[in-house]
């Protein structure tokens, strides 16, 4: 089953387009002027305006950065380590290869949990093999297995152990897979080695499907075990499982709730806040519900091919998105849950009707660019439509052609698109779209507050959250008002040196 | 509902703490799998003890939570400290995307770096198509004066050979034949990131220097900060050479590039030590370098290639400082001003002040090399005792030098040195051996938390607290600055361990 999304989606009514087409066009061949020629074919074909009616959005996607270009993308290990595999709790996370890898991505997204940390949960700890020149020359797979016993000794209620690649270990033809078996049998507990060394692919995409391939080789047999044993949980017709939402300050949980108000039993929650018990039972489930639809749609096509469970790709950014998502959703179950979802979209009526009541005025007509990674750049589109406010550009670090197909049913006409846009590129895009506010990383953060531009991180919510759910649209939305309304940004430019103009 | 009050919406921090969300993770937890909690309680309870330790210290091949980095983070923060410096780190990308998210957390400053974005062909053909078609792209979309390359490991595992690599980019005109490129091979699986600091500030004052020596010398003091992350102690230094008028350059000077005003305009490039500056460094009186195990080759290849002696001089604490200023002026021949004197009065008041509340207080610490040795030298001036000392990146000069200044102070007799050891290390010694007081970088509060023992927040990274970088931890300032974050650490602990009412609170004073 592919995802009905279109069916989903009210598509944007707009006729006039959100920037000037053609002008628009212009510019992009101007900006592109200052590469070198090779580097400006390359680039051209990642940017473009999106013009209605199109099927998708007329960019390239998923090919290697320029070189030099100071892009904001990641690497495979990233994908793998700091997304999928991080956050489930319980399992040991190991940064197999030199201490950095590790070091920088250690509680770099706030994936959170419930758990006691260094005794049964180990998310926000760093698990590194610290790699020496020695194990770069004589092999490290003693190493990880020496280490392997060691972790199992100090910290016993770990429920397994994830071996996470950093580039040396391809490099120098480790076997990880020989040690994942042999360090399973010692400890008696799930070992998965995940291939995911920062060089192999174009971004952390990459990563994404090295790790869902590793939860389907190394995981799922487990549950194919259980089952010939006849080991499998009670389950119910309302069994569903939450896959890819990583729990970004709380997000999985604001989502969960209502999925849980409109009847359904969620077995299982992808990755944030996820053991590996539930990761192993989700074959039973009768829905996968997903919600980062870039970083796992790997492994629900899987389950939708090897156990035919199908499943849905789903948003809860804003109200509009979370009643159509939940009806959407109630929609495959029967007559009592369809009930209860028109329910549920009620009782939060009045909640969202305050919240929109209080910021609405003061959000609407703005306008925004937007930048992040695999989901969001047409996830939380409509959040912004139901505030009143515009989106006048936004593209993706990572996205794939898919990305960009599905990004057709959230934007405007005119909107322009930059995929895996480059530092340069976008302070110029900034500059002449002239955007009331900026959502995007961290490493953009302060480029466009140093020019005096509201801005939210949309990778780790800038510390708030959730954003996910009718709770977390109101974060959203008081979010959005604090950046756009604050007064410090009326004192930046020195008066007496205005004064002067 | 529980956004009830659109005038008071609840964040994380309080909206997980309702009921409807408390029952969900009850819920929740049906699923998991999970341990029973008086499992938990078990295991948590052994992992405070003696035995727990004892396995904790054997372990070999583990490490958890360690207090280092890898080396190309500390060449690109040396990178940018000269005027209109793109670093360029060659290799596979996503570290510049980690090297950039860190240094932009701790300064909340844009920080710009590129990489050569090498993938699956780099590893099997090399890397230099990479390098030839980067650096002409970098050099062309972001107009440096300089673009400072160093190397990830993926780069250093295939033998990727920068000097031939730039020299042939060049050919091929990715970057005039006279533009500065200088380099550092920067293995991660090699020191630290105080070693990549090393290695870049050689490579790029032997790249600028060539050729640039003369006769005479040119009057100045140069000066190194190394692996340094407070803007202050910058600042601090440039104002005491400034107020001695003592003529120096201050090398790899990054104090303007992560502190710029906001002035509704961004710059790429603010500030930074002039090129031309860092090439007649070469011609200096002398070197005073402010890190001593982040400055190693380069103070090596100063005396042998340049000819000019160098010293390290780490202004922390009043003897620190007044070590350092008798130095420049023993150097210089200039006169310490009376207001300097003045300054130091003023930090020794304070320092009396505060001794009671410091005196005879254990105290763990952790960090790199330099600013742990510059702490305890500090701590052993005001009577407190370290305890615990943990350094990830440690090496054997190191740990002698430490041990030497811990041996010269009878506040120094209990301290242990855990060289090469890390913060799960730590947490058995803070649980065994208790401390009054944790100094170390915000990754200490995990250890805060499961130890209780109060955290002052000292060192790199610091994620978690705003502004603490802007202070400067240099100079009699400094040592005001550091016995305000400790004696205030103390007191604020004393208040929370005496404020239940009619319980512990007849010591809840209002006079301290």
């Amino acid at each position: 089953m592919t995802p009905p999304e279109s069916a989903t989606l009210t598509p944007p009514t707009a006729t006039t387009p959100v920037n000037d087409i053609p002008e628009t066009k212009a510019f992009i061949k101007e900006v592109i002027e200052a590469y070198p020629d090779k580097a400006k074919k390359k680039r051209e074909k990642h940017l473009n305006v999106f013009e209605e009616g199109k099927s998708d959005c007329g960019v390239k996607s998923n090919v290697k950065s320029v070189p030099g270009s100071m892009t904001t993308r990641g690497c495979a290990y990233a994908g793998s380590k700091g997304v999928v595999w991080g956050p489930i709790k319980d399992m040991i996370h190991i940064s197999h290869g030199p201490v950095g890898c590790g070091y920088y991505s250690w509680s770099g997204r706030r994936n959170y949990y419930i758990g006691t940390t260094g005794i049964d949960s180990f998310g926000t700890m760093d698990f590194t093999s610290d790699f020496q020149e020695r194990d770069i020359v004589f092999g490290g797979d003693k190493k990880l297995l020496k280490l392997i016993t060691e972790l199992d000794e100090l910290f016993p209620l770990n429920r397994g152990v994830s071996i996470q690649s950093e580039c040396p270990i391809g490099l120098i033809g480790d076997d990880i897979e020989a040690v994942a078996k042999k360090a399973a049998k010692e400890i008696g507990k799930t070992v998965v080695p995940v291939r995911c060394e920062g060089f192999r692919g174009v971004s952390q995409s990459l990563g994404h499907h090295i790790a869902n391939d590793a939860v389907r080789d190394w995981v799922f047999p487990q549950f194919d075990k259980n089952k010939k044993e006849g080991n499998i949980p009670d389950s119910t017709a309302y069994d569903v499982a939450i896959i890819g939402d990583y729990n970004i300050g709380g997000d999985a949980w604001s989502s969960r709730i209502l999925i849980e108000e409109i009847g359904l039993r969620v077995v299982a929650q992808w990755s944030g806040d996820g053991t590996l018990n539930e990761m192993i039972n989700t074959p039973s489930v009768k829905l996968n519900l997903v919600h980062c639809y870039r970083s796992m749609n790997y492994i629900s096509r899987h389950m939708e091919e090897a156990y035919g469970i199908p499943w849905l790709e789903y948003n809860f950014f804003g109200p509009t998105q979370i009643a159509a998502s939940l009806r959407e959703i109630a929609s495959k179950f029967d007559e009592t849950i369809q009930a209860k979802a028109e329910e549920v979209i009620a009782k939060y009526q009045a909640q969202t009707d305050a919240v929109l009541a209080k910021f609405k005025s003061r959000l609407e007509g703005k306008t925004v660019a937007l930048m992040v990674g695999g989901l969001r750049p047409r996830h939380v589109v409509p959040a912004f439509h139901d505030l009143g406010m515009k989106l006048i550009g936004t593209g993706y670090e990572f996205g794939h052609n898919d990305d960009y197909k599905r990004t057709t049913h959230y934007i405007e006409n005119g909107t322009l698109i930059y995929d895996d846009v480059s530092a340069y590129e976008f302070e110029a895009f900034v500059k002449e779209l002239k955007p009331d506010l900026i959502a995007s990383g961290i490493k953009e953060k302060y480029v466009f507050q140093k020019m005096a531009l509201p801005f939210r991180q949309m990778h780790s919510w800038d510390y708030s959250g959730p954003y996910h759910g009718y709770d977390g649209f109101a974060i959203f939305a008081r979010d959005m008002d604090l950046a756009l309304n604050s007064p410090t940004w009326s004192l930046v430019g020195t008066p007496w040196k205005t004064a002067e103009v | 509902m529980s956004q009830n009050n659109v005038n008071d919406i609840q964040d994380h921090a309080r909206l997980f703490h309702q009921d409807e969300y408390q029952e969900l993770f009850q819920a929740k937890k049906e699923f998991e799998g999970g341990h029973s909690p008086e499992e938990v309680a078990k295991i948590a309870d052994w992992t405070k003890g003696w035995e727990y330790r004892e396995k904790n210290f054997a372990r070999e091949a583990l490490t958890v939570n360690p207090a280092k980095a890898c080396q190309p983070l500390g060449a690109i923060l040396a990178a940018v400290g000269f005027e209109a410096t793109l670093p360029f780190v060659h290799g596979s990308q996503g570290c510049v995307s980690y090297f950039r998210s860190h240094f932009t957390r701790h300064f909340k400053e844009p920080f710009s770096a590129v990489s050569s974005s090498m993938t699956e062909d780099a590893a099997v053909f090399g890397g230099q198509l990479n390098m030839i078609e980067g650096l002409a792209t970098s050099y062309n979309l972001y107009k440096p004066k300089m673009i400072a390359v160093c190397t990830t490991c993926m780069a250093e595992v295939i033998g990727d050979d920068l000097q031939a690599f730039i020299t042939n980019a060049k050919a091929a005109n990715s970057v005039p034949l006279t533009f500065p490129v200088p380099y550092a091979h920067t293995p991660s699986f090699v020191g630290s990131h105080i070693t990549g600091y090393d290695n870049m500030i050689k490579g790029i004052l032997s790249n600028l220097t060539a050729g640039k020596k003369q006769e005479t010398t040119n009057g100045k003091i140069n000066f190194i900060p190394g692996f340094e992350t407070y803007i202050g102690n910058l600042r601090e230094i440039k104002r005491y050479a400034d107020l001695m008028d003592v003529n120096y350059t201050l090398l790899a000077d990054n104090s303007e590039y992560l502190d710029s005003p906001n002035t509704g305009e961004y710059q790429m490039y603010p500030g930074g030590t002039k090129l031309e500056d860092a090439a007649d460094s070469i011609n200096a009186e002398a070197t005073i370098a402010f890190q001593s195990y982040a400055t190693t080759k380069t103070r090596e290849y100063i005396e042998t290639e340049w000819n000019q002696k160098t010293y390290v001089s780490r202004p922390v604490g009043i003897r620190g400082t007044d070590e350092f200023l008798m130095k420049l002026s023993a150097l210089t021949g200039k006169p310490i001003p009376k207001e300097l004197e003045d300054e130091r009065g003023r930090a020794v008041d304070a320092l009396t002040d505060s001794q009671a509340w410091l005196h005879g207080k254990r105290i763990a610490l952790y960090g790199d090399p330099d600013l742990v040795i510059g702490l305890v030298q500090f701590l052993l001036e005001v009577g407190a005792e370290p305890i615990h000392i943990v350094v990830s990146n440690s090496n054997a000069n190191f740990e002698g030098e430490l041990r030497a200044l811990l041996d010269s102070s009878p506040f120094g007799q209990n301290a242990t040195i855990w060289g090469g050891k890390d913060l799960w290390h730590l947490r058995s010694l803070l649980f065994t051996e208790p401390v009054y007081l944790l100094i170390g970088n915000s990754y200490g509060k995990y250890l805060w938390r499961d130890t209780k023992t109060p955290l002052v927040r000292i060192g790199y990274p610091i994620f978690d607290r705003h502004h603490l970088h802007r202070y400067s931890t240099y100079g009699y300032q400094g040592a005001i600055n550091l016995l305000n974050w400790i004696v205030n650490t103390l007191l604020d602990e004393l208040d929370r361990n005496t404020i239940i009412p009619s319980k512990t609170d007849i010591s809840y004073d209002l006079i301290r």
